[in-house]
């Protein structure tokens, strides 16, 4: 039930949201203003019977940095997730809505799921790099594309490991097990590897949340360098990292998105006093 | 606060039993006591298995009522009352009747221990206790007294045994290729009689070509047939005569000898030599004496063709089964009753299996086999070639035994792969397929060998089933030999397992069938530890390639 107090203060939009009733979000014009690479539209999600995520509809910009912020279980995570339909392996999960990846819907049930996850690259929040050589992590994407050429896979490995800052810890020994990389490298390699099959757009689940200070900081100034050529969508629960790295900065609390609009608005001049709550540290 | 707890007390109980001590001692306790079972099994069976071939000596006995014998100490018992007795083997069974007998220690009025008391293993006939007196060439007499006689046989015997060889491979080996040619043509024949009739041409060319083929074969036997007979020709009359401790002379011929050694002169080199010598025709030779002498080549060779066999068969079938059930079946009640069946597949006695091979396997596949392809066989001399059991079948049989075991392991070491690195597969773009292929197999590898090992494991030591489906008694051709094509996956064979039955309770001479009981015993239960070392060894490199150094 909503609760309708004075008149003169607008009701907390965040009681509102825990009471179960559904708030507008607030999404600013700037970011409308620059292309969108992911078009996010009217998404609802239910695992079983609990929606989890609620009317979602925000544009991801191309070519920059947007982060999703919000305390635990608020969604941020279901979101990224439903961006590659990585949530089609959970059988009770039910959605309606839509998402566009340059303008392809990506829910359209005629849709190769496969070749659409082709277009995206996903880092997770524990590193998972395969058993396998790194050289073979690197270029799995490409493999199983079919790409058999050696010069061809050897070009896009040297290309993605720099881009991910690895090559020179790891360009003379290629062929050793990932599985012996200290804990940053191997979160580096998955970045490697997401971006090897040049996706349009690179998800990243928290990827720092199971490093330390100073991996965390190695790869926050790879997101700084991927800025540009990738459209990048992280989660993140770190306050400083997501006004630091990102561009766009999105505000979600329960399923619901809040507010939306660049970094530096959000977290100098947000419009919603909730959300300036939430980024100063006072709840959450 | 700290004080009230302290004045409440703890209860001696409680520390003990957070302490967990006594579950310490428990398990530990458990522990020990398997090993202590398992290696106690496994010294026992050592102890005795590997002490049948060492070279005891050999008493000559007299007896209070004037009779002499001379032969092994076996066992002594003693009685309550003080009386003992012991078993002696005598050998000598065509004097005395008896392989092994029983004298109460009352009766023993001396033992002791001449130096050239030998022990003769003969071809036929068990063994020969006696004194060597004489090497008789025909009626010459070529060496006269024990000593010079005993120098001239050990002068000529490895000749004679040579020659005896040569004349038994050339009959086992080159009549046998012989013998199979005519057999061919012989088919060939009845294949052509069967497809186009009796009166055609093809018919007819066939059986032109048997008889070329017959009378080439009677040449080469005839070739064959001289040099067998030049052979034995030059063992003929060879004879070294011994009297046995009762008076009686016999003359052994030469080739019939496989092995003399006069035990009580040996020194422990010598008897090392002996030891080794008779291990190395155990493990090398056939069979001799319904299995109660001789080797056992053909069994080790049949249980490891089989084993080997039935894990080529079982892996591939448990591995995809598993995949299916754990990878692509949707969960539900049709998938949880096949996996029900699956593990109570596990419990079925392996006898039921040995029924369902023969019912199904040898009668049903292997007839239809037999009607579509070796029907001239079937025509020509009435014998099923995949219809009756057989190498194939018996392998097949054990690996539906074993099937359960891998299905369950495998389904196991699927579980067992995180799913992170799946979904870090399914990020990149790839299929289910790919995924299972290039990540989830490698990396549940090591626990599929598990699987295989116990599968191994499990299915070598098998006997019931086995007795119906393709095991014989006596089978001196190898299932996989040097012969075209190699593999004969219809042939029946022998196995160390069902030969612990055999020797042990079908044998006539038991007593001499009793050690070697435990030979065999020993031999299968290294056979099946290296198999196992092997698998897990390769189990090893495994989980240091796709395991290892986790996160």
């Amino acid at each position: 039930m909503s609760t309708q107090s004075d008149s003169s203060a607008p009701p907390d939009r965040l009681a509102v949201v825990a009471s179960g009733g559904q708030v507008p979000s607030e999404v600013h014009a700037r970011v409308r203003q620059d292309p969108a690479v992911l078009e996010i539209e009217g998404f609802n999600l239910w695992y079983g019977n609990k929606q989890a995520l609620h009317s979602i509809s925000m544009p991801v910009p191309l070519g920059k940095v947007t982060a999703l912020v919000g305390p635990s279980g608020c969604g941020k995570s279901t979101l990224l997730r439903s961006v590659n339909r990585l949530n089609d392996l959970v059988p009770s999960v039910r959605i309606t809505g839509d998402m566009r990846l340059n303008g392809d819907s990506i829910y359209d049930p005629r849709l190769d799921v496969i070749e659409l996850r082709k277009r995206m690259g996903m880092v997770f929040q524990r590193p998972n790099p395969f058993p396998m050589s790194i050289y073979e992590n690197v270029v799995y994407a490409l493999r199983i594309d079919g790409e058999t050429s050696r010069a061809v896979l050897d070009d896009v490995c040297e290309k993605s490991l720099r881009g991910a800052a690895l090559w020179d810890e790891v360009k003379d020994r290629l062929a050793d097990s990932a599985l012996g990389l200290s804990g940053g490298q191997q979160q580096r390699l998955c970045i490697a590897r997401a971006i090897a099959a040049e996706p349009e757009v690179l998800l990243l689940d928290e990827p720092c949340s199971a490093l330390d200070p100073i991996a965390t900081g190695k790869v926050e100034d790879l997101i700084q360098e991927l800025r540009g050529h990738y459209s990048v969508l992280i989660v993140t629960h770190n306050m400083q990292q997501a006004s630091r790295s990102s561009d766009f900065t999105a505000f979600m609390y329960l399923g619901r998105l809040i507010e939306y609009g660049p970094t530096t608005d959000i977290f100098t001049k947000p419009v919603l006093r909730e959300t300036e709550a939430y980024v100063t540290g006072r709840f959450g | 606060m700290s004080s009230e707890r302290s004045r409440r007390g703890r209860s001696p109980h409680a520390s003990l039993a957070a302490h967990g001590e006594p579950w310490v001692w428990l398990t530990g306790g458990a522990l020990a006591l398997a090993v202590a079972m398992i290696v106690g099994l496994l010294g026992y069976i050592v102890y005795h298995g590997a002490g049948t071939f060492w070279p005891r000596s050999l008493d000559l006995v007299e007896l209070s009522d004037g009779r002499r014998v001379l032969g092994e100490e076996v066992a002594r018992e003693e009685a309550p009352d003080g009386s003992g007795r012991r078993l002696v083997r005598t050998a000598n069974f065509e004097l005395s009747g008896k392989h092994f007998e029983w004298f109460g220690e009352g009766d023993v009025a001396a033992t002791t221990r001449p130096a050239d008391a030998t022990v003769v293993e003969r071809l036929e006939g068990g063994r020969f206790h006696g004194f060597p007196t004489r090497l008789l060439h025909g009626d010459e007499v070529v060496a006269d007294g024990a000593e010079a006689s005993w120098a001239e046989f050990h002068r000529l015997h490895p000749a004679a045994r040579r020659r005896w060889r040569d004349a038994w491979r050339i009959d086992k080996e080159d009549r046998g290729i012989l013998q199979r040619r005519l057999r061919a043509a012989r088919l060939a024949v009845v294949r052509a009689g069967l497809n186009a009739g009796e009166d055609s041409p093809a018919s007819a060319a066939a059986r032109e070509t048997e008889r070329l083929i017959g009378v080439e074969v009677a040449r080469s036997e005839s070739e064959l047939d001289e040099r067998t007979a030049a052979l034995r020709a030059g063992n003929e009359g060879w004879g070294l005569e011994f009297v046995a401790a009762g008076g009686e002379k016999m003359v052994l011929p030469l080739a019939d000898i496989v092995r003399a050694c006069q035990p009580n002169r040996l020194s422990l080199a010598g008897k090392l030599g002996v030891y080794f010598s008779r291990w190395g025709e155990f493990l090398g030779d056939d069979p001799r004496e319904a299995n109660s002498a001789g080797g056992v080549f053909p069994a080790i060779w049949g249980t490891v063709a089989m084993t080997l066999i039935m894990a080529l068969l079982v892996a591939p079938f448990g591995v995809l089964a598993a995949l299916y059930l754990r990878e692509y079946a949707t969960r539900g009640p049709v998938t949880a009753a096949v996996r029900i069946a699956i593990n109570n597949l596990a419990g079925v006695p392996s006898i039921v299996y040995g029924a369902f091979g023969l019912g199904f396997f040898c009668y049903v596949l292997g007839g239809s086999i037999d009607e579509l392809f070796f029907r001239p066989a079937l025509v020509a001399d009435g014998q099923p070639t995949f219809g009756t059991g057989g190498l194939l079948w018996a392998a097949l049989t054990l690996a539906l035994l074993t099937l359960p075991v891998v299905i369950v392991a495998t389904e196991e070491a699927l579980s067992s792969v995180p799913n992170s690195m799946r979904e870090g597969s399914y990020a990149c773009g790839a299929s289910k397929w790919q995924t299972i292929r290039r990540i989830v197999l490698p990396r549940a590898l090591p626990g599929i060998m598990t699987g295989l090992i116990l599968a191994m494991a499990r299915g070598a030591g098998e006997v019931a089933p086995l007795m119906l489906v393709g095991v014989k008694k006596l089978a001196l051709d190898l299932p996989i030999d040097g012969s075209f094509p190699f593999v004969h996956p219809e042939r029946e064979f022998m196995h160390l397992a069902y030969l612990i039955y055999d020797v042990g309770f079908q044998s006539p001479n038991s007593q001499a069938a009793k050690p070697m009981v435990f030979t065999i015993t020993f031999l299968l239960v290294t056979i099946i530890a290296l198999l196992n070392v092997a698998a897990i060894w390769i189990r090893g490199r495994l989980r240091r390639r796709y395991v290892s150094q986790q996160f």
